[in-house]
């Protein structure tokens, strides 16, 4: 333990360490888990549903059907309403904020476990790709039950406006070009609700966790929350 | 010539709050040989964590040099930092600082991970050091099932994780009871004296004194003097009659 030889530099770890670590970090903190996650199940549920919802009313009306109770709009053209475009703009805001939210909540409340992880010989980017795996998979989850919720609340609501003729003119695919105007379909649109959900919550916790990954460890751990 | 293991030259932080600047540090100057007990003594607010922090490399000092082995700090890359950190320095801290998700064997092979450690060996180690501290049988339970004497004990044993060659502990025994906060020093002074590790402890438990080879009075971020044993031995005697 005499004099040592000059400080080397720290190795990065493989993959599979910080494959590890992540989950077991999700497993143990399995409840707090569960609640991010459910910020971000409900951010993509609420988009999903407005969004399908739309999506049902074209196809329905491009075939001819009217909602039954559709009485305060007179959709005399085809094709989106502005206050569809409005409401699909609001749930999407709402989903953004409340996902950025709900990760920046669970990053801040880390930031001591943050610091001592550099204490014991963390490389920031070894920090960052953990929150990264951990949010990816979170926001992936979250997203998929999110975009499952938000598909089942539309079609009950499409049961209510249409009734069983919902079934015969199901949006399930995308549109042809031909038959008027383009549209996304549920398959789609739960896609891309899970992507959209795991981007935001991977964007919204590593952003937090960079900067508190780029704080010398003396201010990370001085965080109280 | 004595061999310095820590040497501090003109260290200065200094903490921006608004428009004030507070300077926590004001100019320190210290050499630590190795294998060394040293205790930094002071009121709280004097600057003890500050300077904890410049020598452990957890933060820049503002001012000055920190060397450790004869190597400037402030010259370190960042992953040079990081195996620093990882390899030559073990941090106790008041408040343990374990990973609550993290078993008490969790804990100890994290260091150990980090330096690449293979999974069986970091094993064996792991399970030596808790055994060592004496919680061979607590290994697997997780920091909030156990005591404040017993996560000191973790925190101890992963500080140990890849043989560091200093001890940095932060008033290791504040948050304990008398008797386990005995305990903890006694355990702290035997790796000091078993394995040659040079043990810097900030701390105002006058329990300390008695096991440090030199105390560093530290008052309003400077040192106002440096004690050794054999005048702390006679001040001990001071203490316990008439405090200050
Ligand atoms: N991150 C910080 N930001 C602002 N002031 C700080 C910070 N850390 C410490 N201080 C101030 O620096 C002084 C020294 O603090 P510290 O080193 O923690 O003292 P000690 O450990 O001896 O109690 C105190 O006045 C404290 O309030
Ligand atoms: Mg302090």
């Amino acid at each position: 333990m005499q004099q040592r030889t000059p400080i080397e530099e720290q190795i990065d770890l493989p993959f599979i360490e910080s494959l590890r670590i992540s989950f077991q970090s999700l497993k143990i903190r399995f409840g707090r888990s569960i609640i991010t996650t459910a910020g971000i199940t409900l951010g993509i549920a609420f988009l999903v549903s407005v969004w399908m919802n739309n999506e049902i009313g074209l196809a329905l009306q491009e075939s001819g059907r009217q909602s039954t109770i559709n009485t305060f709009e007179e959709t005399a053209e085809q094709g989106i309403s502005t206050k569809d475009i409005w409401l699909i703009i609001m749930s999407l805001i709402v989903c953004v904020v409340g996902i950025a939210n709900s990760m920046l909540m669970a990053v801040t409340e880390r930031f001591r476990e943050i610091g001592t992880m550099k204490c014991l010989g963390a490389l920031d980017g070894f920090v960052v790709r953990l929150f990264l795996l951990e949010s990816g998979f979170q926001g992936f989850s979250g997203a998929l039950i999110g975009a499952l919720i938000g598909t089942l609340g539309a079609v009950l609501l499409g049961l209510k406006d249409y009734g069983l003729d919902l079934f015969f003119y199901f949006p399930l695919l995308p549109s042809s070009p031909e038959d008027g105007p383009m549209q996304l379909g549920v398959i789609v649109i739960i896609l891309l609700g899970c992507i959209l959900g795991m981007i935001l919550a991977v964007i919204g916790s590593s952003f937090p966790a960079w900067r508190a990954a780029k704080l010398p460890p003396a201010e990370a751990m001085r965080t109280e929350v | 010539m004595a061999d310095i293991v820590v040497k501090t030259e003109d260290v200065v932080k200094e903490y921006r709050m608004g428009s004030n600047i507070l300077r926590a540090l004001d100019g320190i100057n210290i050499e630590i040989e190795r294998g060394e007990y040293i205790s930094l003594m002071g009121p709280s607010g004097s600057g003890k964590s500050t300077l904890f922090n410049m020598i452990g490399a957890l933060d820049r000092p503002t001012e000055g040099r920190v060397y450790i082995d004869g190597q400037n700090m402030s010259q370190l890359s960042q992953k040079q930092i990081a195996a620093f950190r990882c390899h030559r320095v073990g941090y106790i801290f008041q408040s343990y600082n374990l990973l609550h998700v993290r078993s008490a064997h969790g804990n100890v092979t994290l260091p150990m991970i980090f330096a690449g450690i293979s999974e069986k060996q970091r094993n064996e180690k792991a399970e030596k050091l808790l055994d060592m501290v004496g919680l061979g049988d607590r290994m697997y339970h997780l920091p909030d099932e156990l005591s404040g004497g017993q996560r000191q004990r973790v925190a101890i044993a992963r500080a140990l994780a890849n043989d560091p060659s200093i001890i940095l502990a932060d008033e290791p025994t504040a948050n304990l009871d008398t008797i386990t906060g005995r305990e903890i020093i006694d355990l702290i002074k035997r790796l000091n004296i078993e394995q040659g590790v040079t043990v810097i402890s900030a701390t105002h438990d006058l329990k300390m004194l008695d096991v440090s080879d030199r105390i560093v009075d530290i008052r309003d971020g400077l040192v106002e003097r440096i004690r050794n044993r054999d005048e702390i031995e006679i001040e001990v005697g001071e203490v316990g009659g008439e405090g200050e």
